[in-house]
């Protein structure tokens, strides 16, 4: 049972002071799924997020990734067991280039016993920028550039090869095309679908309900920082129109209607 | 493979587009002061066709004035190693004030280490201590110095990272105390009759050589390793550097740490070089190691500048300080001057990330 899912969440729950911004959200994800999470703003998505990725600290309940309960002390623990984000707020450093963004935090180095003097490989990080860029089909003319010369979209491009090149268990997408033009957008949504064919799990927050159908298994609503719905989208008996309703709350799923 | 251009996705990058380096900006602003004096040594009917940095008198073998140019480095060598931690910290996007005074507190500490127990013959009359603390091997002095400047940066970068104390407040609060230990270590009396091999640090050109390979050093360092990286990652972007799983607090104490001990080694330098430590030295240090630094194009905002540039900075400060005197212009003068340059330097600053956005 365990082996099933790569990730699953009971009883996850966080309060901001007095403010309950997650209230006992019960999750799951399969090996391999795609699934959406969507929500009006606030109604706790990103909250959820942070707390599976150790960005922030649960109130209570237990998370359980790839079989092992863990608790997350910071991102990097999360990232060191194989959960792959990238934030809404780019966490691009705008002064850095490319591959001085992409190997962020997990530089390769040489003469390791200088502890912290110890030396940048640029040579091995640029070789593998390069090749981390063509496996995902990013373009972008000059990797040398800082990010501060780049457009949103190529911006947002790099954040997104930052996580697809290194191979992990499990990806997570805060809303990555919110700011994207028409053309870039295609070009997420692709490593997205690239994603699905290696088989490596995903977890996007989105508010594009043509993407969301376009693109993942299953969809998750959040509704004042609680999931109200879980709808298999693949089905086909979902539309739109049920999936905003969900939202804006005229809905809720039989299953959680007596939580909320 | 070719030298200019490696392919990605069907594009090419071209490593010569890279572009122009705000160091240049800071050389060639070098360049203009120094013409500007030159031809002022012309112009002005007082100056009786001198030059400023050109031997013009054949006293020395090159064609270089070589005295000029050795006050003009050896003046701001001190300062210099200052410069070379404070840039550190803005990178970061911090402020260090507390050089200054913690250069002065060092001194006193480092220097009362590092005395001689007769002087002719006499017993010393600055002794702070007794005979133990009496001519001991030149290391002991220095270790206590820099260990002392290390635990003053981890207060400094304790408050401001793990406390959340803005860096100007927590450093300007250090200013204080490190000024107040300086004169309570020993009752506001000098210390004075090191030891000769105290002596020897700051001897002569001594602190252009700590300067300049410290430089060097730092260079290295901020460019190739990992605590460079960070240190810009997190002045670039702290909340980016978080995300991506640097320890941005440790690293930040680690920085202010770095700092402090270079301030304390310029105290320990600078007692040496006058032979006495005095709780008011190195006065204004602190305010002229920033103008280094912002005057060589690190900014303020953090995540953009160089140790390269900071020594540029270092060297317009040098030339503006020496040209001042040379046309003997008056000392209230140099201070407008070098004030107007800072504003003048930050305003630049400014102007070009604008245009860059």
């Amino acid at each position: 049972m365990s082996e099933e899912f790569v990730l699953k969440t009971e009883d996850l729950t966080k309060h901001y002071g007095g403010v309950r911004a997650l209230e006992g959200a019960n999750f799951q994800l399969k090996k391999g799924e795609h699934v959406a999470i969507m929500g009006d703003n606030g109604a706790g998505k990103s909250t959820f997020v942070r707390q599976i990725t150790g960005v922030e600290q649960r109130t209570r309940g237990t998370v359980i990734f790839d079989g092992q309960e863990v608790d997350f002390k910071g991102p990097i623990e999360a990232r060191e067991s194989g959960i792959e984000t990238v934030f809404q707020t780019l966490a691009l450093a705008d002064h850095l280039d490319v591959p001085d963004n992409l190997f962020l935090g997990r530089e390769k180095t040489k003469w390791n016993w200088l502890g912290p003097f110890r030396l940048l490989d640029y040579k091995a990080m640029r070789k593998d920028t390069m090749a981390a860029l063509e496996k995902t089909g990013v373009k972008i003319p000059n990797i040398h550039n800082t990010i501060e010369k780049m457009s949103g979209g190529q911006r947002q491009c790099v954040a997104i090869a930052r996580t697809a090149s290194f191979h992990s268990k499990l990806t997570i997408m805060d809303e990555p095309t919110a700011a994207l033009g028409v053309q870039e957008t295609k070009q997420v949504e692709n490593i997205i679908r690239q994603l699905k064919d290696q088989g490596e799990p995903l977890i996007l927050v989105s508010h594009n309900m043509r993407q969301v159908f376009d693109l993942v298994d299953r969809i998750v609503v959040f509704r004042r920082g609680q999931i109200c719905a879980n709808l298999d989208i693949k089905s086909g008996d979902y539309s739109g129109e049920d999936v905003v309703s969900y939202i804006t709350g005229a809905k809720t799923g039989a299953e959680y209607e007596s939580t909320s | 493979m070719s030298d200019t251009s490696q392919g990605t996705g069907g594009l090419t990058f071209d490593k010569t587009k890279r572009s122009w380096p705000s160091e240049l900006n800071v050389l060639l602003a070098l360049i203009i002061i120094i013409v500007i004096f030159e031809a002022l040594g012309q112009i002005l009917p007082y100056m009786k066709d001198q030059s400023f940095l050109f031997d013009s008198r054949g006293r020395f073998d090159s064609i270089f004035n070589e005295a000029r140019l050795k006050i003009i480095i050896l003046q701001v060598a001190i300062i210099g190693i200052i410069a070379l931690g404070v840039s550190q910290v803005i990178i970061t996007a911090g402020i260090d004030l507390s050089s200054g005074p913690l250069v002065a507190a060092t001194a006193m500490i480092a220097m009362s280490f590092g005395q001689t127990e007769l002087v002719n013959g006499y017993a010393n009359p600055k002794a702070l201590f007794g005979t133990w603390a009496m001519d001991l091997p030149v290391f002991i002095p220095i270790v206590i110095g820099l260990s002392f400047g290390a635990f003053i940066g981890a207060i400094n970068g304790t408050f401001i990272a793990i406390f959340r104390i803005p860096p100007f407040i927590a450093t300007l609060g250090m200013f204080l105390i490190c000024r107040g230990i300086a004169l309570w270590w020993s009752s506001g009396n000098p210390i004075s009759f090191p030891t000769e091999q105290y002596k020897a640090i700051g001897d002569g050109m001594m602190p252009v050589v700590w300067f300049l390979s410290l430089a060097v050093v730092f260079h290295l360092i901020m460019r190739y390793t990992v605590y460079g990286k960070h240190t810009y990652a997190i002045g670039s972007n702290e909340e980016a550097a978080r995300m991506s799983g640097i320890n941005v607090k440790r690293h930040k104490i680690m920085v202010y740490m770095i700092a402090a001990m270079l301030a304390a080694f310029a105290g320990v330098v600078l007692s040496s070089k006058a032979s006495t430590a005095q709780a008011g030295m190195g006065e204004f240090y602190e305010l002229f190691a920033i103008a280094m630094a912002v005057i060589g194009g690190i900014s303020l905002t953090g995540g953009r500048g160089s140790i390269i540039g900071t020594v540029l900075g270092a060297m317009v400060l040098g030339v503006i300080r020496s040209g001042f005197t040379y046309i003997k212009l008056d000392g209230s003068y140099q201070l407008m001057a070098m004030g107007a340059i800072i504003i003048s330097a930050v305003i630049l600053d400014q102007y070009r990330q604008r245009k860059k956005a």
